[in-house]
């Protein structure tokens, strides 16, 4: 007889018949942008789809194999996006190839990322067997995510694109080591955090109702805000350092349940963007491109025309490949949530916004659901980066705060974007099948045998 | 550490509900006024992808749009050139609209709400939205008669004719020299343009101005038709053989030692004449000293009357005429000037042409319109434009008191060049002085009637390659007036 252990259904069917129709999103999408913009669908579609297909269907066998138990939805969302994104970018390509020949498409370049995307994903999944042997490695994690931020600022192999540096070129190739420092940052968070949760939680004052931490306590939070301000000054990337900071605040609340933290927090945060903002020029350029962008049309023309697209799109959208997002300039990257605005409207942008807050619930369930606290801080921290970036950029484009770079995850044309965010999918679904997976039967029939009787002859 | 988990859920619930009500404000709420901006190329590109309306004079286009090979689909072309740009404007890519393209815009690119049914039907049966057409007042032979009147005066001619029907307000001629080529303007090759509009903007001579609408300037002696109907609603003159004050030269006592003295210095033909003479001879002494005794403040109602200091033109600018700023009081002399059309008084020819009308009409003041009908893509009628009045001038019997004073100016007077046998024609003749290095400007106002068809024209030359001394508004404008009104007429 066996003890009657609730088993969590492995959902496996759900996640396979998810993942065809997230698949036939993208292939749909692929389709219609050829119909709007050249009028016929492409000559590629069947090929192209048909790879898609076996990509997907191979992606969703390995999690069948590595992680029976992980949740089923997360996959065929990141999967939905993936491809909208693919689409739209080539919808883009298409855009300037009609004015510049000599256009060089992205989308291929996007493809190829996607596929090493899904490699890390399933990288992940198959090397990573249990997430808590990461927590051994915290302090290695920590130190790559610094040697990762520091590589742009060095000379020779950091490049300068677009007023930021947060790249680093070796040969043809461009990596922004930002993506990967996010995933080593909120692992060394995560472990770190999880040791020191109790003497940063139990020693402070109350002042006004509120438990302040001790002073020496302050010491790591204060490193954090020093880490994004000085990625804000001298890699000029405000997005970053906003996601950095708002990782590390939210993490210790977490860890130590304290929301004086997130006072402190939120008075360093604000400090630090009112000084920047007095400080740097590039700042106040972008709050008043925020404020008032039709104040000086040539400079915020960028947002202006963002905004335009969006209105252009109106409620349904003018239809993938009937729409203007060449003006919107990075319509591909930066701007893509409102170039698919504009195509898809904004019942098309509600869903995108859907799908992301979805993979937020998801990630933030898995957390919930954790045995341990290192995968339940980890799991919030991924979680909580999907929807920092999300929220800065959306946000951004859509004048809701002040514009700051930061890709959209799996729609932005972008390598290092699209390869992390998949790797932290990857991450995600090892906790969630770690969670999921019933505790090994302490096999009950054992005790109910009769008691050996052992020969001492 | 579920709790925090639990509220980082619901602080993250917090943002993305902030993202969707904001999407939500931009591409619903704000969509229509960020659809209205100003430099908003998708909009314009949209509507250069459009089957844009016509603008129609008498059936034909004035304004079409034809295929495009290039990525716009359709061109924009007005067939007539320069001749009826001031009442077109221009559809441009780079530089907007003007005129009717500007005002009837939402019927022409088919946005207009009396077109919902059309878009809706258009959107299901998948096709692109198709532009209203727009037909205007204009009677094309008196246009293009104004027009070549005009230009027959030699290059470089800046002036202006236009001519409405009184009894209805309608426009018959609007005609502006010298004009531009908006086909130049709506051209896809934008380097052009650009090099086109530079051009036009830069010119001293304005091209792109409506001298009809836009330009106020000294009436002169043509004003004097407003100061007699003064005179004969205040009842300073009963009747048109009633002597009034006349001679060489208005003087005004109290030691002020400008004098006001007649056109070429001439006298009037005695010191006392009749009223109908004195406008046969445009005496500047009679009506220097008619106006004085009007008073300036019933002589501004009267003007105010006839419809300066307003826009009563729906669909193109206009400038307001003026008699003088309302708060200004003017010294006798500059009373006397204002009476004679000089001192501040400032008028556009249609502006005149509305007071020849309101004569020829009873009194009344019709609002002048261009557009008569406005029909949907499948020619149905949305709006037909009704005639207004716009104000009542004078009584009818001044008006007719004004009329014999008119028709005896063409018989005997300085306006015999518009003379048409059989018609009952009259008119005014003005010569405007403005500044003392540049000719004096050369007007006529008139109207004629042939049984129920009516006609009221005005006419201005601002300048021409005339000689000054030949310059007089009965020579110069009063046979260009009468070529109008014989084409509108069909005689």
């Amino acid at each position: 007889m066996t003890t009657p252990v609730w088993v969590p259904r492995k959902r496996r069917g759900a996640e396979f018949f998810l993942t065809v129709l997230a698949v036939f999103i993208g292939i749909a999408a692929y389709a219609s942008v050829g119909l709007g913009v050249e009028g016929t669908i492409p000559a590629d579609t069947y090929k192209l789809g048909g790879a898609l297909i076996v990509v997907a269907i191979a992606t969703h066998l390995v999690v069948r194999r590595v992680a029976p138990y992980a949740d089923p939805v997360l996959l065929p969302l990141v999967i939905a996006l993936n491809g909208l994104g693919l689409a739209m970018i080539y919808r883009i390509d298409l855009g300037y190839q009609q004015v510049n020949p000599d256009w060089k498409a992205l989308a291929n370049g996007q493809l190829m990322w996607t596929g090493f995307g899904i490699v890390a994903f399933a990288l992940v999944l198959i090397v990573v067997r249990d997430h808590r042997r990461l927590q051994t490695l915290t302090y290695t994690f920590g130190f790559a995510a610094i040697v990762l931020l520091i590589l742009p600022l060095l000379p020779g192999i950091g490049r300068n694109i677009r007023g930021a540096r947060i790249w680093i070129g070796l040969g043809p190739f461009s990596f922004q080591p930002g993506e990967a420092a996010k995933i080593c940052l909120a692992i060394f968070f995560a472990g770190y955090l999880v040791v020191k949760r109790d003497a940063l939680a139990l020693a402070g004052r109350r002042v006004a109702g509120i438990d302040l931490p001790r002073g020496r306590d302050l010491g790591p939070i204060l490193a954090g805000w020093l880490l994004s301000m000085g990625i804000l000054i001298f890699q000029r990337d405000l997005g970053s350092s906003l996601l950095f900071f708002g990782l590390f605040v939210v993490l210790l609340y977490i860890a130590t349940e304290r929301p004086g933290w997130l006072v402190v927090g939120g008075v360093l945060f604000a400090a630090g963007a009112y000084l920047s903002y007095l400080a740097f020029g590039h700042v106040q350029v972008r709050v008043n491109a925020w404020l008032d962008p039709f104040s000086d049309p040539d400079r915020n023309y960028q947002v202006i025309n963002g905004l335009f697209g969006l209105a252009h799109g109106g409620i349904l959208g003018q239809g993938l490949g009937q729409g203007s997002p060449n003006l919107t300039p990075f319509g591909f990257s930066d701007f893509i949530a409102a170039s698919l605005g504009e195509e898809l409207g904004l019942t098309g942008l509600m869903a995108v916004l859907l799908i992301y807050g979805l993979i937020v619930e998801r990630g933030l369930r898995i957390a919930l659901t954790c045995r341990d606290a290192f995968g339940k801080l980890l799991a919030a921290g991924l979680a909580l980066s999907i929807a920092i970036q999300v929220f800065v950029v959306v946000g951004g484009v859509t004048r809701l705060i002040p514009l700051t770079g930061l890709t959209t995850p799996f729609l932005a044309q972008g390598g290092s974007s699209i390869v992390m965010n998949w790797a932290i999918i990857g991450l995600l679904l090892r906790i969630s099948d770690q969670t999921r997976r019933p505790a090994p039967e302490i096999s009950a029939f054992e005790s109910d045998e009769p008691t050996q009787v052992v020969k001492l002859s | 550490m579920n709790k925090p988990i639990r509220n980082l859920g619901i602080a993250c619930l917090v943002m993305f509900l902030a993202l969707l009500v904001n999407i939500n404000y931009v591409q619903f709420v704000e969509a229509d006024s960020l659809n209205a901006k100003n430099g908003n190329k998708r909009v314009i590109n949209e509507e250069f992808s459009r089957d844009r309306g016509s603008i129609l004079v008498d059936g034909k286009p004035i304004a079409e749009s034809v295929k495009s090979k290039d990525e716009y689909k359709y061109q924009r072309k007005y067939p007539e050139g320069g001749l009826y740009a001031p009442i077109t404007g221009y559809f441009s890519y780079v530089f907007g609209r003007s005129g009717l393209e500007n005002s009837e815009n939402r019927v022409l690119s088919g946005s207009d709400d009396r077109l919902f049914v059309n878009r809706v039907v258009d959107l299901l049966s998948n096709k692109q939205p198709k532009g209203g057409s727009v037909e205007v007042t204009i009677d094309p032979l008196a246009q293009k008669t104004a027009a070549d009147g005009l230009e027959a005066l030699g290059k470089g001619t800046k002036g202006a004719v236009a001519a409405i029907n009184p009894k209805t307000g309608a426009i018959l001629a609007m005609v502006s020299q010298p004009s531009y080529n908006p086909n130049s303007l709506a051209s896809h090759d934008f380097a052009k343009v650009q090099k086109t509009w530079q051009r036009l903007t830069t010119d001293d001579d304005q091209p792109m101005l409506n001298r009809t609408t836009q330009q106020t300037l000294p009436p002169g002696s043509t004003f004097k038709l407003v100061t007699a109907a003064a005179a004969l609603e205040n009842g300073v003159v009963d009747d048109i053989d009633d002597k009034v004050k006349a001679g060489a030269r208005l003087s005004f006592g109290g030691g002020i030692t400008y004098t006001l003295p007649n056109e070429n210095g001439g006298n009037c033909g005695g010191d006392r004449i009749t009223f109908e003479q004195a406008l046969n001879v445009s005496c500047n002494v009679a009506f220097g000293a008619l106006a004085l005794k009007v008073g300036q403040k019933d002589l501004a109602a009267q003007a105010a009357k006839f419809g300066f200091g307003t826009d009563p033109l729906s669909g193109l600018p206009m400038n307001p005429s003026r008699f003088t700023s309302a708060d200004t009081t003017l010294e006798q002399p500059q009373l006397a000037q204002s009476g004679i059309g000089q001192y501040e008084v400032a008028a556009t020819p249609l502006q005149m042409a509305m007071v020849a009308g309101a004569i020829a009409n009873d009194g009344n003041v019709m609002k002048p319109y261009i557009v008569d009908t406005v029909r949907a893509p499948n020619l149905r009628v949305l709006d037909k434009t009704q005639p207004q009045r716009h104000s009542e001038a004078v009584s009818p019997t001044t008006a007719r008191k004004l009329r014999e004073m008119m028709v005896s100016t063409v018989k005997v007077g300085t306006a015999t060049s518009a003379q048409i046998p059989g018609i009952e024609v009259g008119a005014k003749t003005g010569t405007a002085q403005s500044t003392a290095d540049r000719p004096p400007y050369a007007w006529f106002v008139s109207y004629a009637k042939d049984g129920d068809d009516e006609v009221a024209v005005a006419v201005l030359v601002e300048s021409s390659n005339t000689a000054r001394s030949e310059i007089a508004g009965g020579r110069l404008a009063g046979p260009i007036a009468k070529s109008v009104m014989e084409a509108v007429l069909g005689k």
